[in-house]
């Protein structure tokens, strides 16, 4: 069930320039699966409009969602400050999430798509092997990836660490085989991993990105093309927020 | 304590409503919500058939407020009858408006004749103000002759009142009102959004992919009290007020300008339950006031 509500700050971190972790006391946590996300409210009521941040790691005993973001504007900065024992408004958990399938996986994440990828690859039944892109060594979650993946393949723009290139040049470096790949990151990175599973014959999920405002399917506001004719409004268009923001690479228009 | 209001005939347990657009049909949100406790629910506009809206990005957000330019993406009012007016029929106490939008005055026709045997549909909201789409919408809205026309049309084909939906996007929204007045409508709704642009200043292009957008939120809803006011004083029928409420005192502001009843919009974005929560508010604004029927503090400001 989602809730909206006030929830509590346990702890945050700074864990690469701009980019930060929160672990938030919220009941969000009790359904909450690898993929979905929760909406934060500004407190600033000039900024209207909920910031939509994907969950990072799930701890249902202690009831808590840990979030990792980039500071991309002022809401983000806002968030950036909270301390624990601090309050925040919260909504979730939202999105459809990844389905746990696969006898061997790949989870890929391309920057600030990095993070949704940790609790899947925790949870995802079978062998991970996860590969991370970073721009250079400024990198983050490396060492919890260490600890619940198989493998950690790490992509790097400036070629600082592991591969000098991107996650897919690193997938093509390490002639990854897989049942399924499980993507996150920008635009063109998913259309590569997508790329990269139809020459292999890998099942192939992407988690897409659109400008939301209510985050429930309501708005219409975020939609993405979609290969097929969509539930909702018969047209070619997937709700982000409600439809997704998981869906196969076949699904949609990468 | 009596918070019915009557519009046309039809009868609202209270004055709140949601906005055109910012609710689907009630599904998405009768998470956080009972719809039996809103006064109507006004469903997202319906076509004739279905329509894909604007290329992404939709949403941009400005201060207090924010753009959209979905265009209108709908399934189409076939789809809409066999699903969503199904999904309604459960919510016994809430009537139902149909905000109905087309590209021309045949596809406003085709949409009106096809809920003229929806027992659900109580009344019939005729969008003629939407920015965001090229034909139709805002076009029949911004020329008093065809304001009249259209309003005229409609009414002879419609089974169910109709509430024509005035852009605040003209130069005296007044002329706009009797307009629809003098063609049958049966009671009008204002504001639609107000026409923004927002330009990315890194990029140096504009946010929204339909470039314009248009704004709503808590930054426009002076602008629309001021619009209700001069409509209340021009028009005998009555008025659905909307633009920027999020609060109970943004509710009561608009009835005392002089609406009948109330939309919440972009406020559900914010907060899902902002549409009983204005519910409770205006209640115990009666109680502390002493205010025995809702309908005696309709337009009273002069």
């Amino acid at each position: 069930m989602k809730v909206k509500e006030t929830a509590k700050i346990i702890e945050s971190k700074n864990l690469a320039q701009g980019v930060y972790s929160l672990k938030i006391k919220t009941t969000a946590a009790k359904d909450a699966i690898p993929g979905q996300f929760i909406n934060i409210f500004s407190k600033d009521g000039s900024k209207l409009l909920p910031r939509p941040i994907s969950i990072c790691e799930i701890d249902k005993e202690a009831s808590t969602l840990r979030v990792v973001f980039r500071v991309v504007g002022a809401g983000t900065n806002e968030f950036s400050k909270l301390v624990s024992g601090d309050e925040v408004e919260v909504m979730g958990p939202l999105g459809n999430g990844f389905p746990l399938e696969g006898e061997k996986s790949i989870v890929v994440g391309g920057g600030i798509g990095v993070p949704p990828m940790l609790e899947l690859a925790k949870q995802l039944p079978g062998s991970v092997t996860a590969v991370m892109g970073y721009r250079n060594d400024d990198m983050f979650l490396t060492e919890e990836f260490t600890d619940v993946a198989a493998e950690l393949i790490i992509a790097t723009d400036d070629g600082s660490v592991g591969v000098h290139g991107t996650v897919v040049d690193a997938m093509n470096e390490n002639n990854l085989q897989a049942d399924v790949i499980y993507a996150c990151g920008p635009k063109p990175m998913l259309r590569g991993a997508a790329a990269y599973a139809k020459e292999h014959g890998i099942k192939c999920y992407v988690s897409m990105e659109e400008r939301m405002a209510c985050g429930v399917g309501a708005c219409l506001g975020c939609v993405c093309k979609s290969t097929e004719v969509d539930d909702h409004s018969h047209v070619h268009n997937k709700r982000v927020c409600k439809d997704g923001p998981v869906f196969l690479a076949t699904e949609v228009e990468l | 304590m009596n918070t019915k209001v009557t519009i046309a005939g039809v009868e609202f347990q209270n004055p709140i409503m949601e906005a055109s657009g910012t609710f689907g049909s009630g599904m998405e949100y009768s998470e956080f919500v009972d719809l039996n406790q809103l006064g109507a629910v006004v469903t997202k506009g319906v076509a004739n058939v279905p329509w894909p809206g604007n290329p992404t990005p939709r949403i941009a957000e400005v201060s207090s407020g924010m753009l959209n330019a979905i265009g209108l993406q709908n399934p189409g009012v076939e789809v809409f009858c066999e699903r969503d007016l199904k999904f309604l029929e459960q919510f016994v106490d809430t009537k139902v408006l149909v905000n109905v939008c087309g590209h021309s005055a045949e596809e406003y026709i085709e949409v009106v004749d096809r809920l003229s045997s929806e027992s659900r549909v109580d009344m019939l909201e005729i969008n003629i103000s939407c920015p965001n789409v090229k034909e139709g919408g805002i076009a029949f809205g911004q020329d008093p002759k065809a304001v009249e026309e259209i309003t005229r049309l409609v009414k002879a084909h419609a089974k169910q009142p109709i509430v024509m939906k005035l852009s605040p996007n003209v130069t005296d929204i007044k002329v706009m009102a009797k307009a629809a007045e003098a063609g049958g409508a049966d009671a009008i709704s204002l504001i639609n959004t107000l026409t923004g642009m927002k330009i990315d200043v890194e990029r140096q292009s504009f946010v929204l992919a339909n470039k314009t957008g248009g704004m709503s939120g808590p930054a426009v809803h002076p602008i629309a009290v001021r619009m209700v006011y001069e409509c209340a004083n021009a028009v005998r029928i009555p008025i659905i007020g909307m633009g920027g409420i999020s609060t109970w005192e943004d509710a009561v502001e608009m009835m005392l300008a002089g609406a009948t009843a109330v939309s919440v919009g972009t406020a559900n974005f914010f907060n899902p339950t902002a549409t009983v929560d204005i519910l409770a508010g205006v209640k115990d604004y009666m109680i502390r006031k002493n205010i025995e029927d809702i309908n005696s503090i309709i337009g009273v400001v002069k």
